[in-house]
């Protein structure tokens, strides 16, 4: 079994879940619903004549992010679990690191399109003119996705064996993503401030090295997750 | 056979007693021994016994739950996770601690009871992970399973700290700070008695977790007797 061949595995349960959430669709749209109603919500908690709103406006955006995120990452093994094919999926003759990576990619896929999904109607809802940014912004979206995925998707599996998984899973994961979260907001803090990437200093680079050091302890640990 | 659980008790006993006498010694010397601090007073007192219980939270506490986690993951004996557990639940005690003393003591001293200065903020997200740790152990049921997804928990938890840490230190040099957490320099006695307290806080940890994995072992060994009864009960309910 080369690496080709486990990829190609990865992709073909990454494939399933796209195929099943484009025939239901139920996550996807109380993702975005979601996230859409915290930019909506959160705009009335800041003061629109106020001088110097970029920082929390980049808060909103990350915040709108953050929940709209934790469901995705919540059903992808919620749905799983509650159709009986978590242990059919378990049984598959793969290594669990490709069912791992399998599950990530799709969860990866949901986050970045319901994130670039939010981020557009942020920046009509706030006027913010992206211009230049507009690439730098979908990049860190694309950085704050993969490191979102790699610790949801762990804890995703570690709350399909627990009781009480929904409300939990933000409260587990939501610490462990401070970091993530303050690199992103300062990032797009300084592009919508209208200065590019390169305004913010190494901070791309340390969201780089965060979904790096995630994505490499969620596969070593992964395995231990799904044992049964 | 006997002699073991008789001996290991007289351990805990004097354990305890060395703790006791060490943590009075320290009460006497912050409370009356210690000099007054020459601007902050009295409330600086308070110092004596929030730096050892951020040390027990942020040092041993955290890193004995990584430490095991990864020691049960290695080989699988339930004892690990046991002392883990019991190190977590501590650890919340002590990182609570800190969070309140922090605050009563920066009220008179900066005038603002928070502020989102590197190790506040860092103290306050490790609390959330100890608690979300505590909270996983809870409804994770029981034995083998729970002592795995804990593991996991735990080790995550513990990379986690100190890029949190790092993040918040850069993110707040890069904006202006508007205060400084200026320090003060210590008297003599005042640095005996802080050690003094810091011995007495790590005996206390110490002492705490015996104590804890003692009633975890038991709890374990109550329930392989009562499966045992059911089973010669004729398997019966």
């Amino acid at each position: 079994m080369g690496p080709v061949n486990a990829l190609g595995q990865a992709w073909a349960i990454t494939k399933k879940d796209l195929v099943a959430e484009l025939r239901g669709a139920s996550t996807i749209v109380s993702m975005v619903l979601l996230g859409l109603l915290v930019v909506l919500v959160f705009n009335f908690g800041t003061d629109p004549g106020a001088k110097d709103v970029t920082l929390a406006r980049s808060g909103v955006l990350w915040a709108a992010f953050l929940f709209a995120g934790v469901i995705a990452v919540g059903r992808s093994f919620a749905t799983e679990k509650e159709a009986g094919c978590l242990d059919g999926l378990l049984l598959c003759p793969v290594d669990r690191a490709v069912i791992y990576l399998g599950k990530l990619v799709g969860n990866l896929i949901l986050l970045f399109v319901t994130g670039l999904v939010i981020l557009g109607f942020f920046t009509v809802l706030y006027n913010v003119g992206l211009g230049a940014g507009s690439a730098g912004l979908v990049l860190v979206m694309a950085l704050a996705s993969i490191g979102f995925s790699a610790i949801g998707t762990l804890f995703a599996a570690v709350g399909a064996g627990v009781r009480a998984r929904d409300a939990l899973l933000a409260v587990f994961i939501f610490p462990l993503l401070v970091p993530l979260i303050i690199a992103a907001a300062h990032v797009s803090t300084v592009l919508l401030a209208g200065q590019g990437l390169g305004g913010a200093g190494l901070w791309p680079w340390f969201l780089v090295v965060y979904d790096v050091i995630f994505l490499a302890i969620s596969f070593m640990t992964f395995d231990f997750v799904v044992e049964e | 056979m006997d002699k073991g659980p008789a001996r290991r008790d007289l351990m805990v006993t004097v354990l305890g007693a060395v703790t006791f006498f060490f943590m009075l010694v320290a009460l006497l010397g912050a409370l009356v021994w210690a000099p007054k601090e020459a601007t902050m007073g009295d409330v600086q007192r308070i110092f004596y016994f929030h730096m050892p219980s951020a040390w027990i939270a942020l040092g041993p506490g955290f890193t004995v739950v990584f430490a095991l986690s990864i020691a049960y993951l290695a080989t699988g004996r339930l004892k690990y996770d046991r002392v883990a557990a019991a190190s977590a639940e501590i650890g919340v005690v002590f990182t609570t601690i800190t969070l309140v003393t922090g605050p009563l003591w920066a009220k008179p001293a900066w005038g603002v009871y928070w502020t989102w200065e590197p190790r506040l903020t860092t103290t306050l997200v490790l609390w959330f992970i100890y608690v979300g740790y505590l909270l996983l152990r809870s409804v994770a049921g029981d034995g083998h399973r729970r002592a795995r997804l804990a593991a996991v928990y735990g080790i995550v938890g513990w990379v986690d700290v100190p890029i949190v840490f790092f993040s918040i230190w850069w993110w707040r040099t890069i904006h202006p700070r508007v205060l400084t957490s200026s320090g003060f320099a210590l008297d003599s006695r005042m640095t005996a008695v802080l050690m003094v307290s810091l011995a007495a806080f790590t005996l206390l940890y110490v002492f705490l977790l015996v104590l804890r994995v003692r009633i975890e072992s038991m709890s374990a060994t109550v329930q392989t007797l009562r499966f045992r009864a059911r089973d010669r009960r004729g398997g019966g309910v």
